[in-house]
């Protein structure tokens, strides 16, 4: 599979990330190869296959809905690369 | 007498019959890891002050009658850094989370710290798991301690290297696609990926949540079933845990595989596989056959399919997974942004190495519209084959007998180039992780250079017992075991 520029970007964007020119390139020439790998998986007849997310035959599992927050704000905070006010700070998103 | 290079059951006995003394065998370790690690680099994090304050309290605690029922109470123990520790930091080897403290401690660790384990430190892997060789860690590379000039595997490598070095009596790691059992074969330790569902993924930084196992890595195949004990167990907390009626993983510790019956997957002993590796293998499976296993080769289906299915399932969830990294909730954030939307980027394209990049990327190509289908769904069904295929061998075998890797530890510095080539190497273990099964890889040899070789063995679903006895019964065979 030929990857191009506008896939390199697509992607880029949608996870997130900024990548320098260099980095494109080498991103174009590892996924063509990779995903031309993933594409053996054609090879498999599996139009009678249903898809399988989990291995086991399990049921969802249920809870009361009771709150359970764990650490206190602060704890959590304390981690942030920005608070204030016992929130998380960003740069200002609405005008 | 170096104590640190006992096992940790041995470690446990003597701590519990006061022949060695907790803080004896803390500050033993910790020398050790001062001495060696220097070579190494298995740990980000070294825990001396916390380990040396919980040597002593777990010393009075044993002097008080607690943890009688726990056999490795006071022993050290390493723990990989993608398993959260409350207030000691977490880095899943990455910049994004270079100075990440834990509000809470994984369950695994709440059930370490119950059965009294002092931690030791936080072991070095690839970063976010995403790895086969611990050389994409933020933190440096960790070296191979049977050979420095090669790679420990990956991505537990800091903690199979930390148990082959002696400093460390048993570890914990992570296996989403093999990254307990492969650095265990290429350090000549034993590791064990639990059935999925087994063990609590509560306070794992998740990477690809429907393969994620944590698991432990030891310096025998006792040790393993011991720390098993500890660390099963259901947990509401990980709605994935599969409560089960007993776990008592010690009591399949029989030398005795009479009639036990094992499958060898033709495909796994096929082409790409290091011919010294075949031939160690087939000498095991002559083994098992000596003490009156019956040993058989087979056709498990879908075998190639595996690593294409399992990296377009990996990618995708690690792409969803670690889309929470963006610089505003904890770790790393640039320090060059004008709006919100630069916050995320930027942080984000400084924040991550090149292998998670590929990774998100390969991730969010096979969920986007128009290639879902193709890609993402694709491999669900080929998901479902490996497993039918498993299943079907299991209705004939107790036990799949295989080899861990197609080769021993690569030299530093050749994986990475060539990314398709690095996955490629993951062709034995990543469809256990497919199917959800238990697996076990143990040393059966070493190879021309003097590396060390492992052998896999698969159970079925909750089948961890007739792994654990094969498993037992063949190290009783090997001479030099611990």
């Amino acid at each position: 599979m030929t990857i191009t520029d506008e896939t390199i970007h697509y992607v880029a964007a949608l996870a997130k990330l900024e990548l320098s020119g260099e980095e494109k390139e080498k991103a174009k020439k590892d996924l063509g190869s990779i995903l031309a790998y993933m594409d053996t998986m054609n090879e498999l007849d599996t139009e009678h296959i249903e898809p399988m997310s989990h291995v086991f035959p399990i049921r969802n599992v249920f809870r009361e809905d009771v709150v359970a927050n764990g650490p206190d704000r602060d704890i959590l905070l304390s981690n942030a690369p920005a608070s204030k006010d016992g929130c998380f700070m960003v740069p200002k998103t609405v005008e | 007498m170096d104590i640190t290079t006992l096992s940790a059951l041995e470690m446990g006995r003597k701590i519990k019959n006061r022949e060695i003394s907790v803080a004896e065998a803390v500050k033993a370790q910790l020398e050790k890891i001062k001495v060696s690690d220097a070579s190494y680099h298995c740990y980000i994090t070294v825990l001396e002050q916390e380990a040396l304050a919980r040597g002593e309290k777990v010393q009075k605690l044993i002097e008080a009658g607690e943890f009688k029922d726990s056999p490795l109470a006071g022993v050290p123990v390493a723990v990989k850094d993608n398993i959260c520790t409350q207030g000691v930091r977490t880095t899943c080897a990455s910049k994004i989370l270079y100075n990440f403290n834990p509000p809470y401690n994984a369950a695994v660790v709440e059930k370490l710290e119950n059965a009294g384990a002092v931690i030791i430190g936080k072991t070095n892997m690839d970063e976010f798991a995403m790895g086969s060789t611990t050389e994409t860690s933020y933190f440096g590379i960790t070296n191979n301690p049977r050979n420095t000039e090669h790679v420990p595997g990956g991505s537990s490598g800091g903690s199979a290297a930390a148990v082959a070095a002696d400093e460390a009596f048993y570890a914990l790691g992570s296996d989403t696609g093999g990254s307990i059992r492969q650095p265990s074969a290429f350090c000549g330790v034993t590791g064990m990926k639990p059935t999925y569902g087994t063990v609590s993924r509560y306070g794992l930084l998740a990477y690809a949540s429907s393969l994620d196992q944590i698991g432990p890595i030891a310096k025998n195949v006792s040790d393993c079933a011991a720390v098993l004990d500890i660390i099963s167990g259901h947990d509401a907390r990980d709605s994935t845990c599969v409560a089960q009626g007993a776990y008592h993983y010690t009591e399949a510790l029989a030398d005795d595989v009479r009639g036990m019956k094992i499958g060898i997957p033709k495909g796994y002993l096929g082409a790409g596989l290091d011919d010294e590796i075949r031939k160690s293998i087939l000498a095991a499976a002559e083994t098992f056959e000596k003490k009156g296993a019956v040993v058989q080769e087979f056709d498990l289906d879908a075998v190639d399919y595996a690593i294409p299915a399992y990296y377009v399932i990996a990618s995708a969830e690690a792409s969803s997974n670690l889309s929470r990294y963006d610089g505003v909730k904890y770790g790393y954030r640039t320090g060059d942004f004008e709006n919100l939307q630069e916050v995320y980027k930027k942080t984000r394209s400084e924040g991550f190495g090149n292998e998670v990049k590929r990774r998100m990327m390969i991730g969010a190509f096979v969920l986007s519209s128009g290639y879902y289908d193709a890609y993402y769904n694709k491999a669900l069904k080929v998901k479902a084959i490996i497993k039918a295929g498993f299943d079907k061998a299991f209705q004939k075998f107790d036990v799949l007998l295989g080899p861990t890797a197609p080769s021993t530890a690569p030299r530093l510095g050749e994986s990475l180039s060539d990314p398709l080539k690095m996955y490629l190497g993951d062709i034995y273990t990543v469809s256990v992780n497919l199917a959800g099964l238990p697996a076990i890889s143990l040393p059966c040899g070493t190879d021309s250079k003097g590396l060390p070789i492992g052998m896999q063995l698969i159970g079925k679903h909750f089948g961890e017992k007739e792994i654990i006895r094969a498993a037992y019964s063949f190290e009783q065979t090997q001479t030099g075991n611990k």
